[in-house]
């Protein structure tokens, strides 16, 4: 469970972090320039990812990177990381010429990276990949005892002082690897953080203490690249504002919090895109029951849940991560099976299984991409219709043209680049994957879509797009369960809105009814946030 | 440094090309060719696997660099065409049983999976019909018997794994252990002659001048790499393979899936029985000795990836036709099998150094944090 700032769990563990999270090297000068890029070209077979890029990065500043799904952020800060290496260009490291042959090498120069995708080894634990590459070791001994003592240190300032430093990193949820791999980040000695998307995974609150730590970096004068598409959040921390378009720079060092989002977007997107939810039906065009859920129960997830959506009916479950939404939609769709409880579709019971609810017309666009969803090495269309291609099938034989067709009208759609059905998904941007994920579903023929963070990591414009998608969906009939982290969505796209918190639904009302302080203070209300400022 | 995907290039060698390949209707040829004009350039030959086709390229090579030693070491005989033509059919009726095995290994490892017990199967099917009873109802009855053994044996093996949650390599090792006893009970560890005449002219006839070995391999080749490329049940293969949670959660039946797969290499190991016994014409339990190694090593090396998820019916028929190709030379310079097997060590060594190199990219970090992790 995430603790607020002032929570005194947070104090104690406080106590036992007297250091600094992130030692900055004594030499740190706030102000300076620490990183510049001139020019710099990466190209991938058929893709030229970065184009003639520039960015200049000060000690002390958090440097916001924009820009679309594939503009190359992420390719980006691949390159600083030692990932990737450039074809040409100049990467200046505090006023010298650097290259970095390989992650460690960057990670020496004092460059931490927390990747957009997870880069943790499932089966060690969480201290151990937190010091994974640079362990404390005496005499070729590794040191776990303090290993552990310094993991759960960081975690504690992370709010996430009850993640075991002993746990195998295989059984925790998604944020929870995302806490971890911020944890892998913050134990090194560093000059410059890097984060690609951190609060795509996290919930509202989750956001704040990434949010504090950062402010207590920055003062140390560590320097932060932060990636994120919700421009609310570079607003809030950060000061100077990079726009990336097709690999270019179109915009260096505008002011964070000054900048007119128009600006901000038409820069990114070179349009200007109209950042607003479908209007809901006017009138009351839900039809009769389509699914059914009473009493659904698995101990230490969710407990006694109850729900129904209509046919053309979005509904909307807002919670913190944690609050056992994910396992909930897993659940009904068959992947989990319940303890108690039915549930039903079109009035029938269903058989356990997912083979029977996605028969009976469900589809669960999960909410981990890469492990849940998509298969890497395979073509985009044939991740697009993992779940279809028998529909398009005769005889057994499938019907590859039918689904290069149908995948390239949901890439239009959904605005994917490259719009090349035939690539590996394994070569789309972060974004761009999470689009085939949930375009999957929206093929046709799912009369009930349970959708699991459908917009992680998506950008701007293809949001609108696809929000757009899920309206006419559901205008035609489909219903929709959605889960989100992030509230706006929720309340904007859904009709009706269920709050849960630690597994039980504690308010059901409309939309409209509700507005976005009300459902924080429901998701948060209760013993953790006890006299917590709301 | 080399740290993005492999470079594909366009080769005229493309099997799993499907605007290549003869399409279901003229209209998907329309279309297919329709995108390569509009999706970019080289767009029409990226499809099913541009890796996997690339290392079939690499084969090829492999395979000419050997009939090149051959020529070198043999120049008297690779100059008659006659002997040229007749060592061919030599390596492919060398080649078909143990690539009958390989084409059903290679759905079981792409689905992610192995099946130690293939030699074994192909004992006890082989020992199964030749006994006198079943020999009493004919050629018919002989082959019924070994694709129904083959097929049962598979699906036990199935059901213990995808059912009984034992991991592949325990059930089929259990397996490969019973059914050489089995086989060995049956038989009273005796071989057994098979006196059907139509069974016995499998191995030794010719059409157009081509042994039936060689049509039955080339048969089930050419099956495997429809059923692979064209079939849902080939797609759920590689979906099973690739990553069974996103497989599951797109409403595939994982569990039977991986049953069905191992039932499917049962039944090569079947067809495999029958090919063999003709060949003996007779069968023993200890038959088709080490034929999982075989097929494992020619799948390896065909490019299928162990981990499942990736693979092509013709690599691995190049990778049998290699070893065949490798076991011939030997046997045409009087070489010892001893240097032969150690040769053969070293092709697979060296096949899965190149498919190590080819994942680089992906398997970077990984790698790594293994090293750091092991010091
Ligand atoms: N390994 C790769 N091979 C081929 N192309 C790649 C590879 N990695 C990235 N690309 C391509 O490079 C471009 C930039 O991708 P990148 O991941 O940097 O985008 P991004 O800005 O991070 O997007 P997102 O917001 O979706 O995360 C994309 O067109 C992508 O398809
Ligand atoms: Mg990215």
């Amino acid at each position: 469970m995430a603790l607020p700032e002032d929570d005194p769990a947070t104090a104690s563990a406080e106590a036992v972090a007297e250091a600094p999270l992130v030692e900055a090297p004594a030499d740190t000068v706030a102000g300076e320039v620490v990183l510049r890029l001139t020019d710099l070209v990466k190209t991938f077979p058929g893709v030229r990812a970065l184009d003639g890029v520039q960015l200049e990065v000060r000690a002390g500043e958090v440097h916001c990177l924009l820009g679309q799904n594939g503009a190359g952020k992420s390719t980006l800060i691949k390159v600083l990381a030692g990932v990737h290496q450039p074809d040409s260009g100049q990467v200046e490291w505090r006023g010298e010429p650097a290259t970095f042959a390989n992650p460690q090498a960057a990670m020496k120069a004092g460059i931490a990276t927390i990747y957009q995708e997870l880069d943790l080894v499932e089966d060690l634990s969480v201290a151990e990949n937190a010091f994974l590459g640079h362990e404390y070791r005496s005499f070729g001994f590794v040191r776990r005892g303090r290993m552990a003592r310094h993991t759960r240190q960081i975690l504690s300032r992370l709010g996430h002082g009850e993640i075991p430093p002993g746990r195998m990193v295989r059984s925790l949820p998604a944020a929870g690897k995302q806490i971890v791999s911020m944890a892998r980040a913050l134990s090194h000695e560093a000059r410059l953080i890097i984060m690609d998307e951190p609060s795509a995974v996290l919930a509202h609150d989750e956001v704040g203490n990434l949010f504090r730590i950062i402010r207590e970096l920055t003062a140390q004068g560590i320097a932060v690249i932060y990636i994120s598409h919700r421009l609310e959040e570079i607003r809030e921390i950060g000061d100077r504002v990079t726009v990336l378009k097709d690999g270019r720079t179109t915009a260096a060092n505008l002011p964070a919090r000054d900048t007119p989002t128009r600006d901000l977007v038409s820069r990114m997107t070179g349009r200007t895109i109209e950042y607003v939810f479908p209007d809901r039906p006017t009138d009351d065009s839900a039809g009769a029951d389509l699914l059914q859920v009473e009493g659904l129960t698995r101990t230490g997830e969710f407990a006694d849940v109850s729900l129904n959506v209509r046919a053309g009916e979005i509904v909307g479950i807002a919670g913190l991560v944690g609050s056992g939404r994910s396992e909930l939609l897993e659940t009904i769709y068959g992947a989990r099976l319940p303890e108690a409880g039915t549930v039903r579709m079109d009035g029938k019971v269903l058989r356990p299984g997912v083979g029977a609810a996605v028969r009976a017309g469900m589809g669960m666009a999960p909410e981990e991409r890469k492990s849940q969803a998509l298969l890497l090495g395979e073509p985009i269309y044939r991740n697009v219709t993992l779940a279809t291609f028998g529909r398009y099938a005769r005889l057994g034989f499938t019907n590859a043209a039918k689904e290069r067709a149908e995948a390239d009208r949901i890439a239009e759609t959904l605005e994917l680049r490259p719009r090349d059905v035939d690539r590996p998904v394994r070569t789309l941007s972060g974004g761009n994957q999470q689009k085939v994920v949930v375009g999957r579903w929206l093929l046709g023929g799912t009369k009930l879509l349970l959708l699991d963070e459908p917009t992680r990591g998506v950008d701007v414009g293809a949001r609108a797009e696809l929000y757009q998608v899920i309206r006419a969906l559901a205008a035609q009939g489909v219903g929709v369960l959605l889960v989100s982290s992030e509230v706006p969505e929720v309340l904007g796209l859904a009709d009706r809105v269920l709050v849960m918190r630690e597994g039980r639904v504690v308010r059901e009302a409309a939309a409209g009814e509700l507005d976005e302080n009300t459902v924080l203070d429901l998701v948060m209300a209760g013993s953790l946030m006890e006299g917590a400022p709301a | 440094m080399s740290d993005a995907t492999p470079t594909p290039t366009a080769t005229p060698e493309r099997p799993q090309l499907p605007a290549q390949s003869p399409p279901a209707d003229p209209a998907e040829t329309a279309v297919a060719s329709d995108k390569a004009g509009s999706g970019g350039k080289l767009s029409w030959w990226r499809g099913d696997g541009g890796d996997g086709a690339k290392r079939n390229l690499g084969l090829i090579g492999v395979l000419a660099a050997l009939i090149v030693v051959g020529a070198v070491t043999k120049p008297d005989l690779y100059g008659d065409p006659n002997w040229v033509w007749n060592n061919v059919l030599a390596i492919l009726q060398l080649a078909s049983v143990v690539g009958v095995v390989t084409v059903g290994m290679t759905f079981v490892i792409i689905g992610g999976g192995i099946d130690l017990s293939v030699g074994a199967i192909v004992a006890l099917a082989g020992v199964w019909c030749t006994t006198v009873a079943t020999q009493s109802y004919g050629a018919g009855g002989m082959i019924f018997t070994a694709l129904a053994v083959g097929v049962c044996v598979g699906l036990v093996n199935g059901v213990l794994i995808s059912y009984g949650r034992l991991v592949p390599f325990i059930a089929t090792l259990a397996m490969l252990v019973a059914a050489r006893g089995l086989a060995a009970s049956i038989s009273n560890k005796q071989t057994q002659v098979s006196s059907s005449t139509f069974i016995n002219d499998i191995a030794a006839r010719k059409v157009i001048g081509i042994p039936i070995l060689v049509y039955i391999l080339g048969a089930v080749v050419l099956a495997g790499w429809v059923v692979l490329n064209r079939t849902t049940f080939g797609r759920r293969t590689i979906a099973v393979g690739g990553n069974p949670e996103a497989a599951r959660l797109a409403g595939i039946n994982v569990r039977r899936h991986t049953m069905l797969l191992y039932a499917l290499s049962g039944l090569c190991c079947g067809i495999a029985a029958i090919m063999l016994t003709s060949q003996a014409t007779s069968a023993q339990a200890a038959m088709a000795n080490l034929y999982e190694l075989d097929a494992i090593a020619a799948a390896i090396i065909g490019g299928t990836l162990l981990s499942g998820g990736r693979g092509t019916i013709v690599g691995s028929l190049l990778g049998v036709i290699i070893f065949a190709t490798i076991t011939n030379l030997f046997a045409i310079n009087g070489l010892s099998i001893e240097a032969q097997n150690m040769v053969k060590g070293g092709i697979i060594v060296a096949a899965v150094l190149v498919q190590q190199f080819q994942f680089k990219s992906v398997t970077r970090l990984l790698a790594r944090n293994r090293v750091t992790t092991a010091t």
